[in-house]
């Protein structure tokens, strides 16, 4: 919200008539102010006023939908520049690009390839966002028939890229519904693109060669009313990619700069050629706020990394991610079956549950409330000591579920063992591995029951 | 139409530059007056320190993919250096003293510090040393260490609340300079920094926060970096104007992705490595040679 309370109630019809349902025009716009309100409560405001207001209420970085459906990608509102500050709210797209240059199969089996890569986190779906196709056999009828392919066999939101304007909306026309962006704007094309943008309504990838060129652009283009826009400063290394990112997001955020309130589109795949350097821009681009990220590779080994980092840097810092407190049972365990704990932070809940699924030997997972600190911070604040433990084990009847008296702690706790001796004395305290990933060679070897 | 200005920030305050080692190889790490890579609105006169480690034990539990390139030199924590330094192209290294960890071998000071004097007089790149995070042996190994080799300006660490008093004035003593260490926690820096500094001289201080892998608490350490940065260059406060260091090579090869493929593992560590650099961070200890050799080939 660009605009405060003070600046609001200047606009407002100040007669109090509580329609609103708020007991005075002031009120109503405090309200308004912190986004708690809807302008369209007030049924007195001039149609004119209204559209100053709401222009001036507008998020500085507008929302921007590619794709349709739930693989949409909503891009943009973001609202600071460091993510301590608040939180970063709206996940760089991953795209990988797709040539219409290569073969058939090749196609085919990228696209597969896209399709089976399933990784997940603290119980979410990390995953691929959309397919750049991208124009480069010189053959219009190649780009149409990979525009087709992705269209009927994937899902997946779609970037057409050419710098051919007439091939690109040909592609967009065959895929409209799909809502694709369309790659690159740029100030030669972008009069004859503004008619076909309105008449297919998908958002529109603004290049330019410096933010100054951006500029005109997406003045030219808000004009005539194409509102949906993404953009390109065309940054060559990471060196630039850092600088153009930054001035464009504090032109938006700090200035309330309109014509750079957009989120941006920036392409790894074209920077660099060595897939180890193409991985390091595309997290370096992700950490300084680019909406959407290209990328050509498709194998696990790379995507993977990268999609971790951005779980990550999008992670909401106001809120530790936990889970609730209680005695897990994995797999059906029985009285014979072994008991492992750990904290309530998700990361270690996901981890160490997953880990005893994999070993197959059914178990329960004591998960004590920590606040979402993981082991060795909680167990120097108080959280995950021998006391915190003892009772735990007392509130949830641990030791009634099981006739043995083992518990496996994590390997790390060094001096946790100690505290739990003299806390559980009939309690025979077992050093897990160190490493979660180990428990299931650690339970197959080590559990004899 | 409106006209764009580049909506440009200028800081009026320095990051304070620390210097490690001596003579032609000596780096300097911190200096700049700006956000990392913002070369568009200020000055960073020193590229990021990238450090290789090295054990002066055998290491254990390494993920194949890390040990690979040391496997001929791991017996002998000089002839590793060597290698770090001659082949690999380190232009600073580490030493983690982890023979002396009480729990383990309990090595004595005085057999720690003549190691650590062998290593250094046979390189001539600067050196981190490092020891187990136990605030008592740490006193004594790094006290022993500083006066052992006096005027190498090492820089010695980590140096906690409960130990830094002594390992500092040695380090006065015999010329060296220091890794503060408070983890995870902006107050508990910016309260060992006053401490110090109270009869340290603050650009012989280099911050560690504690750090973490890529996928296991990242996004913490990544953060805390960057308020530090911010604190420093825009709030001005000269209690968090020390470079920052960033240790994370050992929890990315203990991670079952990085166990999983050497190119995933080396993903893993350089992705870390780059987005503390984002973050601010002006010293990496690195474990992997290629992550090292990625992070420094991005960055020029
Ligand atoms: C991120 C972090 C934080 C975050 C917490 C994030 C979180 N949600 O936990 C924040 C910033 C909040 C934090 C705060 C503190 N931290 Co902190 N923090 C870290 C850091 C950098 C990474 C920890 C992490 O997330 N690891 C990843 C998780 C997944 O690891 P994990 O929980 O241990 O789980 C692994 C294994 O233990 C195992 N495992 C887990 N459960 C189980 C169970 C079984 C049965 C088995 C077998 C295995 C197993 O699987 C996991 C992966 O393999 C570490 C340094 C480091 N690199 O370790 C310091 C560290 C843990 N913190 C530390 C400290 C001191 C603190 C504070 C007390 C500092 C302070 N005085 O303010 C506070 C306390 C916070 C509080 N309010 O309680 C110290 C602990 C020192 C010690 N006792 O050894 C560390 C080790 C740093 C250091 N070297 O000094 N911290
Ligand atoms: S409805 Fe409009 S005019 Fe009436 S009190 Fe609310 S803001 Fe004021």
């Amino acid at each position: 919200m660009a605009l405060k309370g003070a600046e609001i109630i200047k606009r407002l019809p100040k007669t109090n008539c509580k329609e609103c349902g708020y007991p005075t025009c002031f009120a109503f716009a405090m309200k308004l102010a912190t986004g708690g309100a809807k302008l369209e409560d007030c049924p007195y405001l001039p149609p004119e006023v209204r559209a100053e207001l709401e222009a001036a209420m507008a998020p500085p970085i507008k929302l921007v939908t590619i794709g349709t459906g739930d693989n949409a990608l909503v891009i943009g509102e973001e609202e600071v520049m460091f993510r301590h500050e608040k939180s970063f709210f709206h996940e760089t797209g991953i795209a990988i690009l797709i040539s219409d240059k290569e073969s058939e199969s090749d196609i085919e089996e990228r696209i597969k390839g896209i399709k089976e890569l399933h990784l997940e986190r603290i119980g979410q779906k990390l995953k691929i966002n959309l397919l750049a196709l991208f124009f480069e056999s010189g053959e219009k009828a190649k780009f149409e028939a990979l525009v087709k392919k992705a269209h009927e066999t994937t899902n997946f939101a779609l970037i057409l890229i050419s710098e051919d304007t007439d091939v690109l909306f040909s592609g967009a026309s065959l895929c409209a519904d799909r809502k694709p962006l369309v790659y690159p704007i740029t100030k030669e094309n972008v009069s004859s693109a503004i008619p076909k943008l309105k008449e297919l309504g998908t958002p529109a990838g603004v290049k330019g060669e410096s933010i100054e060129e951006i500029v005109s652009l997406t003045s030219n283009l808000k004009d005539t009313g194409v509102e949906e826009i993404v953009l390109d400063p065309g940054s060559k290394n990471i060196r630039e990619a850092v600088r153009d990112q930054t001035l464009i997001r504090r032109a938006a955020l700090k200035k309330g700069f309109r014509p750079l309130g957009y989120p941006t589109i920036s392409f790894p795949c074209f920077m660099y050629h060595d897939r180890f350097k193409e991985a390091l821009a595309a997290a370096t681009l992700t950490t300084k706020y680019a909406g959407i990220v290209v990328v050509s590779q498709v194998d696990k080994h790379f995507l993977s990394p990268l999609l971790v980092h951005r779980f990550n840097i999008y992670s909401d810092p106001r809120r530790p991610m936990t889970v609730e407190e209680k005695v897990y049972e994995i797999s059906n365990p029985n009285e014979y079956s072994p008991i492992l704990i750990t904290t309530n932070y998700a990361l270690d809940f996901f981890i160490v549950s997953g880990a005893i699924e994999e070993a197959n030997i059914p178990a329960y997972l004591c998960i004590k409330d920590t606040g979402g600190i993981g082991v060795m911070a909680a167990w120097t604040s108080g959280k995950f000591n021998g006391e915190a433990i003892a009772d735990f084990f007392k509130k949830y009847g641990v030791g009634d579920k099981v006739k043995h008296r083992k518990l496996i702690i994590p390997g790390v706790a060094k001096k946790l063992k100690g505290e739990l001796e003299e806390e559980l004395p009939d309690w025979e305290i077992i050093f897990g591995p160190l490493e979660a990933s180990d428990i299931p060679r650690f339970l197959s070897e080590e559990w004899k029951q | 139409m409106v006209k764009y200005e580049p909506p440009l920030e200028k800081y009026s305050v320095n990051i304070r530059e620390a210097i490690v080692g001596e003579g032609e190889k000596a780096i300097k790490i911190g200096g700049e007056n700006t956000f990392p890579f913002h070369f568009f609105e200020g000055s960073l006169p020193n590229p990021p320190g990238l450090a290789l480690e090295i054990l002066d034990i055998q290491p254990e539990n390494w993920a194949q993919w890390v040990l690979e390139p040391f496997q001929d030199v791991t017996f002998d924590p000089v002839r590793w250096a060597e290698k770090c330094v001659e082949v690999f192209g380190a232009e600073i290294l580490c030493l983690r003293l982890l023979s002396t960890d009480p729990m383990g071998r309990d090595t004595s000071p005085r057999e720690a510090a003549r190691i650590t004097k062998k290593l250094a007089d046979s390189i001539d790149v600067p050196l981190i040393v490092w020891g187990t995070g136990t605030e008592e042996k740490d006193s004594q190994v790094l006290i022993e260490v500083a006066r052992v080799c006096s005027g190498k300006n090492l820089l010695l660490g980590p140096v906690l609340k409960g130990n830094y008093g002594q390992i500092a004035k040695a380090a006065l003593e015999y010329g060296h300079a220091l890794v503060a260490q408070a983890s995870m926690d902006v107050n508990l820096t910016k309260e060992l920094n006053i401490a110090l500094c109270k009869f340290f001289p603050a650009e012989r201080i280099v911050i560690d926060t504690t750090a973490s892998a890529l996928g296991y608490g990242l996004e913490y350490t990544f953060s805390i970096i960057e308020s530090i940065k911010q604190f420093a260059l825009m709030d001005r406060d000269t209690m968090m104007q020390m470079p920052i260091l960033a240790d994370f090579g050992g929890d990315c090869w203990r991670t079952k992705e990085a166990k999983e493929s050497k190119e995933q593992g080396i993903f893993w560590e350089a992705i870390t490595g780059l987005t503390f650099l984002l973050a601010g961070a002006n010293l990496l200890i690195l474990r992997h040679p290629d992550a090292l050799r990625l992070i420094k080939e991005m960055i020029s």
